[in-house]
Formats: C-alpha cells, structure tokens, sequence
C-alpha cells in the first residue's frame, strides 16, 4: 500500500479506538476527578455492557439495529445500577479511603468477572453490526459502522460535556470534586452524589463497550486492556480532567493506531507506556491537570 | 454467668469444627482407594479448558469425551472395569494446567491424564507429568511432542501434529491457489509451528512466502495488521485462535472486500464459528484445511456417521440440540480417539493400577496402523511410537455455497518426516 492510504487506514483505525478509549477513560476519570477513588473494576463495567449487549440483542429478533438500540439503552442501564449497588455495598462503608477502595475495587473486579463467567458462559459472543455497510475507498474498505463509532462517541463526549457545565447536576458534580465537604455543609447530598457518579462513570464504559462489541466480540475477559489503555489515558491527560483525557485518549488511540500499523502493535503499547513515564516525571498532574493536594 | 456464655461459644465452635473436618474428608479429593479392586474404575484425569481463550474448544473436547466414555462403558470399559472421568478445569492457562496434573496425581489418584489442546499448556503441564510419572496423553496438535521437547510420559497418538498437517498442504497450496503466500499466524509456540514448518515444506515445493504476519494472541482487532501483506500477495494462508478469531475472520473481509487475494486457511481461524454469519460471504470459494470435515460429506463413513450421531452434532457440525452452537469437529475427535487408544493400550499392557503406568506406556509405543474403525473415524493412522506421534491423513476443504465441501484428502504418506527424537530410550 502506498504512504498516502497507509496514513489514511492507520488514522481511521486510530480515531475508531481513540472514540471508545475517550467514552472508557472518561468513566474512570469522572469517578476519580468526583469520589477521588481508583476504580480498579472499571474494566469489568466495560465488560458488562459488552456482555450484556449481547444478551439484551439476543432477544431481539428481525433487524439487527433494533437489537442494537436496544442494547445501547438497556446495558449501560444495568451496568449502571450493578454498579451503584456495590457503591452502596461496598465503597461507602469504606468512607471512600483511598487505599481500601482500591483493595476493594480489585475484589468487585473479580466478582463481576467470575459472576459474568458463571452467568453467560466463556464463550466470545458476537453481536451484528446494525448496518452491514461495507465503504470501498478504492485502496481498501472500511465498515461505515467505524464511522458511526467516532460520530456516536462524539455526541456522547458531548452531551456529558454539556450536563457537567450547563445543568444543575452538573453543579452538584463540580461543587463536590471542587471540596467535598464544604459542598456538605451546603446541603449537597454528597452520598447520593457519589453513588450517581460511581453509576455513570460505569454506564458510559458500558456505552463504549456497546458501541465496540459489533466490532469485536463480548467475552468475560475483555475488561483488562482498555483498563490499562484508560488509566494511561486518564494520567497523561491529568486525572479529573475532562478536557484533558478526551486530548489524551485521542493522542493515545492515534499513536497507537499509526505505530501499530507502520511498526508493531507492541512497540505502540511500550510508547505509550513511556509516555505516561515522562508525564509523571515532567508534569505529574498529566497535560491538563492542575495542581491539587 | 458469663463464664457459661462463653463455654457455650466454645462447645459450638468445637461442634462446627468437627462439622467441617468430615465435611473436608467427605470432598471426593479425600476419598482414600487403598484397594485395587477389579471392579473400581478406571480414573481418567480430564484436563480440560472449561474457561480463557480456549473455552469453545473445551467444551466440544468435554462432550466428545463423554460420547466417548459412554460408548467405551456400554461395551464393558476396560478389562470390564469402567472408565471414570475426573475433570478439571485448567483455564488455559500453562499454570493452572500444571496444577490439575498434581490434583491427578497425588489428590484424585488417577491413573492417567489426557485431553489438553493449547500448546502453550502443554508445554507448561508435560513436564510435571514426567516428574509425577503420570502418562500425559495429550491431544494439542503441537509439533512440541515429536519434535523432542518432552519427555517419555506425554504422548499424542490421537491427533496428527502442525508440521505433518502443513507438509501435506504445501503441495495443494501451490497447485491449486497460488505460488506467492503472506502467512497470517498466532504469536506464540502453536503459530511458529506453522511458520517454520510451513514456509520450508512451501518452499521446497517452488514456492515462495513474501510475508509473515504474527499476531499477539491476546489482540482483540486485527485490521492494523492487514496493509503489512504485501501487495503482490497471491494467497493468504492464515491460522488464528482464541475468542476473537470471528473478529479476524470478519476485518480480513471488511478490508479486502472482493479484492482479496486467494485464500487458505486452517478451520482453527473458525473452529465453533458458524460459517453464515453476516459478514463472511467472502469466503465463498476458499480453501480450509480440516482435521475432520465439519460437514457431513458425498462418501461420509458409516464410522463418521455413528461418532457424529454418538457426540450428538448434526450434519452441519452444529450441536443437534442448538444448530447455533457450532462445533470444533476439526479437533475433537481426537479425544475419542486417543481414549480409544488409551483403552487398548490398558488391556493390552494388562493394567492393574498406577504401578503398571511404565507397562501402558511401552504398549502404546507399541502400536503402528489404526485402521479406520468405529475407535478412528477420521480416517486410518499410524503411530510412530519413537516420537510418541501420530499420522493421518488431512482434508481440505472448499467453501461453496456457505458449505465446506471436501476437495481433497491427503495420504498419510505426505504427512511423514524423518524422526527427530526416540524417546523410547529414555527411562521411565
């Protein structure tokens, strides 16, 4: 293939996993950035929206894209709401210490993973694409649903861009991770705050997973990469930082997307990997964070 | 007052211990066989990978099994002393395969172990089944047991290995598909056998290989892998598994489109996957290579017939109770196969228990010719019982209309190499 199409594939691929990268390390940041945990089964919410993607669609018979639809209504729902259960189980009896939640994230990342194993199976499960389009752009072809992945992604980054600056949840949300117990003392319901968050940083993990999962397949063990991925993702781009991990997660996904495609998918990982070396040493509140004790 | 409180604490705490002593002695791992009785059964530890990439396959090798043991019992298992199969889970995973040897061994008392597929566990379990002196009966496909890697205890006489199976190809491949071959193979031991060995029988042939593509075995998307086949590629041969192998399969389409070069791959690139599925019309026209032909064909045996009928897959491959649920038909009759072996091995050796492991052992190296039978029906064999390895013949199949039909059968002639190990002279 000639340099002009090789540029272009290696972007197209970039920008695709830089779109679901944003939508998963967004989740992870908005927890931290609020609840100032480490959510270390974010993963597994990502997995559970794959999983139950396939699930919710199975039931639907006929038309691919009714089975999707419903899928990307019905997922990041349940992912939700497991996830809010074992805030109310778990974390807030933790009085959210930084060090035990991390204890105790590991232990959920477990649970989801061995109950999404003993409940659907080990088996990889295939969800259809809702349109098989395949666009021939002469030098190769491309699905048209990659496309839809980047636009979805977008208007998704978006509208939680707009909830967190525009409504008066987003208020809530900015006054708690600004000082958590003046926000208290101004009678912010902190507690249901931080089991609403702990749910919508999961939900959207799910939305990424279900927009991913016709492109590749559900399967119990698909959580541990693009947990790596985000938590790179969430320290270069500065952790709490809405901004800066959208500018990092498409730095990320693009680097990746080129290097694997000109050298090899490994050297991108080491890449990134340094990276996030050089911005702990350089800027150690990533590209876009401020300073904060 | 108090002081009776807590003596009361202490009587049931003492109660619920010796609750969970004869609960833990009554677990089946404790179940002490000091008797070597004519009648007690014979114990097969079962490595099986029930769950991690290998799951699919796990499952079809467990059912296969089953048929198998059930049929063996209904004529009177082995020496009239029935077959007992003790599973376990190895979540394909070298690690965990070793530690299912030692539960074999020292906790359930098995007199042999058998079943595991990916090289990977092979090669990390067959070690431990030398030092526990446990015959390892394995059924991977791996070039790792003939070429000399291992040890006297592991033996693969049920199922052909990749160095055979690509040798065999190379001559077709290049008759009939193509002279320039990109090869698209697994990062890891089970796809390096399929580099090696195939790049130097494709060669030999005339041919010529202009690009090799390793993919890690844990990736999840491929398509960044596809503009490193170079342009004036002829044919890609490809070989993939794990949990993503539709996702391969599906992205090779999506970039190529009807622009493709000729294709060749091993079914593995589609073991368990169901063939019509949106998105692999492109295939239509491709060749596979097949240890055992998924669908039932023109001259099917009347052998296939009873295997395909006893392990309860349809005329597809697909399981006869969900024709979703797509079989590893390629694969799994060498569990059927090698059990069958392992029961005329026992009867042969006159096999009494774990004392007369080295006896099964030499009576397997023993055998030659398997002539197709009811005990091998994917077709005749012949075992080599230096190298502890089998040979067969090999299928190759064409998609045409959303089938695989057969276009070609090897001989088991085209599968032979020169020795590379006698492991016959390695003691016991």
């Amino acid at each position: 293939m000639d340099l002009g199409p090789y540029l272009l594939f290696a972007s197209l691929e970039g920008l695709v996993h830089a779109a679901v990268l944003s939508l998963i390390a967004l989740g992870l940041s908005l927890v931290f950035g609020v609840m100032r945990i480490v959510n270390v089964a974010h993963g597994e919410f990502f997995m559970l929206g794959a999983i139950l993607a396939w699930w919710v669609s199975s039931f639907v018979l006929g038309n691919p894209a009714l089975g999707f639809l419903l899928a990307l209504l019905v997922a990041p729902i349940i992912a939700g709401i497991i996830a809010m259960f074992s805030d109310w189980l778990i974390l807030k009896h933790l009085k959210y210490d930084p060090e035990a939640t991390i204890i105790a994230t590991i232990g959920i990342l477990y649970i989801i993973q061995q109950a999404a194993l003993m409940t659907f199976g080990p088996d990889a499960r295939p969800v259809e694409q809702p349109f098989n389009v395949r666009l021939d752009l002469y030098w190769f072809g491309f699905s048209a649903y990659k496309f839809f992945v980047i636009f979805a992604s977008i208007i998704l980054l978006l509208s939680v861009w707009l909830v967190m600056a525009k409504t008066k949840f987003g208020l809530l949300l900015r006054a708690t991770q600004l000082d958590s117990e003046t926000a208290q003392a101004f009678g912010i319901p902190i507690s249901t705050v931080y089991s609403l968050v702990f749910g919508a940083g999961a939900a959207i993990a799910a939305v990424g997973a279900v927009l991913i999962v016709p492109i590749q397949q559900a399967h119990y063990l698909m959580g541990g990469e693009p947990l790596l991925l985000a938590f790179i993702v969430v320290i270069i781009g500065g952790l709490g930082s809405l901004r800066g991990t959208v500018a990092a997660a498409v730095l990320i996904g693009m680097s990746d997307g080129i290097i694997s495609v000109f050298f090899s998918p490994t050297l991108a990982k080491i890449l990134a990997t340094l990276l996030v070396v050089f911005v702990l040493l350089i800027r150690p509140n990533g590209l876009f964070g401020t300073a904060k004790v | 007052m108090k002081k009776n409180f807590k003596n009361n604490i202490t009587r049931r705490k003492l109660m619920k211990g010796v609750a969970a002593a004869g609960s833990i002695a009554a677990m089946p791992g404790f179940v002490r066989y000091s008797q070597a009785a004519s009648s007690s059964p014979i114990k097969i530890g079962f490595q099986v990978h029930r769950t991690g990439i290998g799951a699919a396959y796990g499952r079809w090798y467990d059912r296969t099994t089953q048929a198998a043991v059930k049929v063996l019992n209904d004529a009177g298992g082995v020496n009239g002393r029935p077959i007992e199969i003790v599973a376990e889970d190895d979540g394909t995973d070298p690690k965990r395969g070793a530690e299912a040897l030692e539960k074999f061994a020292n906790q359930h008392n098995c007199d042999v172990a058998f079943g595991t597929l990916f090289s990977h566990v092979v090669i990390g379990s067959a070690p431990r089944a030398g030092e526990l002196k446990l015959p390892y009966f394995v059924v991977s496909e791996g070039h790792h047991v003939a070429s000399g890697m291992l040890n006297r205890y592991t033996l693969q006489p049920g199922i052909t290995d990749v160095k055979s199976q690509v040798q065999a190809m190379a001559p077709f491949v290049k008759e009939n598909v193509g002279k320039k071959v990109t090869m698209i193979y697994p990062d890891f031991a089970f796809g390096h056998d399929h580099r090696d060995y195939f790049s130097a029988a494709f060669e030999a042939q005339g041919g010529e290989i202009v690009g090799k593509v390793p993919i890690p075995p844990t990736e999840s998307s491929f398509s960044k892998y596809f503009p490193k086949i170079p342009r004036d590629t002829e044919v890609i041969y490809h070989v993939m598994v794990g949990p993503a192998v539709l996702t391969f399969v599906k992205e090779l389409g999506e970039f190529y489109g009807s622009k493709s070069p000729k294709l060749f791959g091993f079914i593995d690139s589609l073991e368990a996957v169901d063939l019509n599925t949106p998105g692999l019309e492109f295939l239509d026209g491709s060749y596979f290579w097949e240890g055992n032909p998924r669908y039932a064909q023109a001259n099917q045996t009347e052998h296939d017939k009873f295997y395909r009928n006893a392990v309860g897959v349809d005329a597809n491959g697909a399981s006869v109770s969900d024709p979703k649920d797509v079989s590893t038909y390629a694969h799994m009759f060498g569990c059927w196969e090698t059990l069958h072996i392992i029961k005329k091995g026992m009867e042969e050796s006159g096999y009494a228990g774990p004392g007369d492991r080295a006896k099964l052992i030499e009576a397997v190296e023993s055998m030659s010719n398997m002539p197709l039978s009811q005990a091998h029906p994917q077709g005749a064999k012949i075992f080599n019982g230096k190298t502890h390895q089998t040979f067969g013949h090999q299928y190759i199949t064409k998609m045409t209309n959303g089938k695989l039909v057969l276009a070609h059968t090897t001989s088991i002639e085209d599968t032979f190499y020169p020795d590379e190990v006698d492991y016959t002279k390695q003691s016991f």
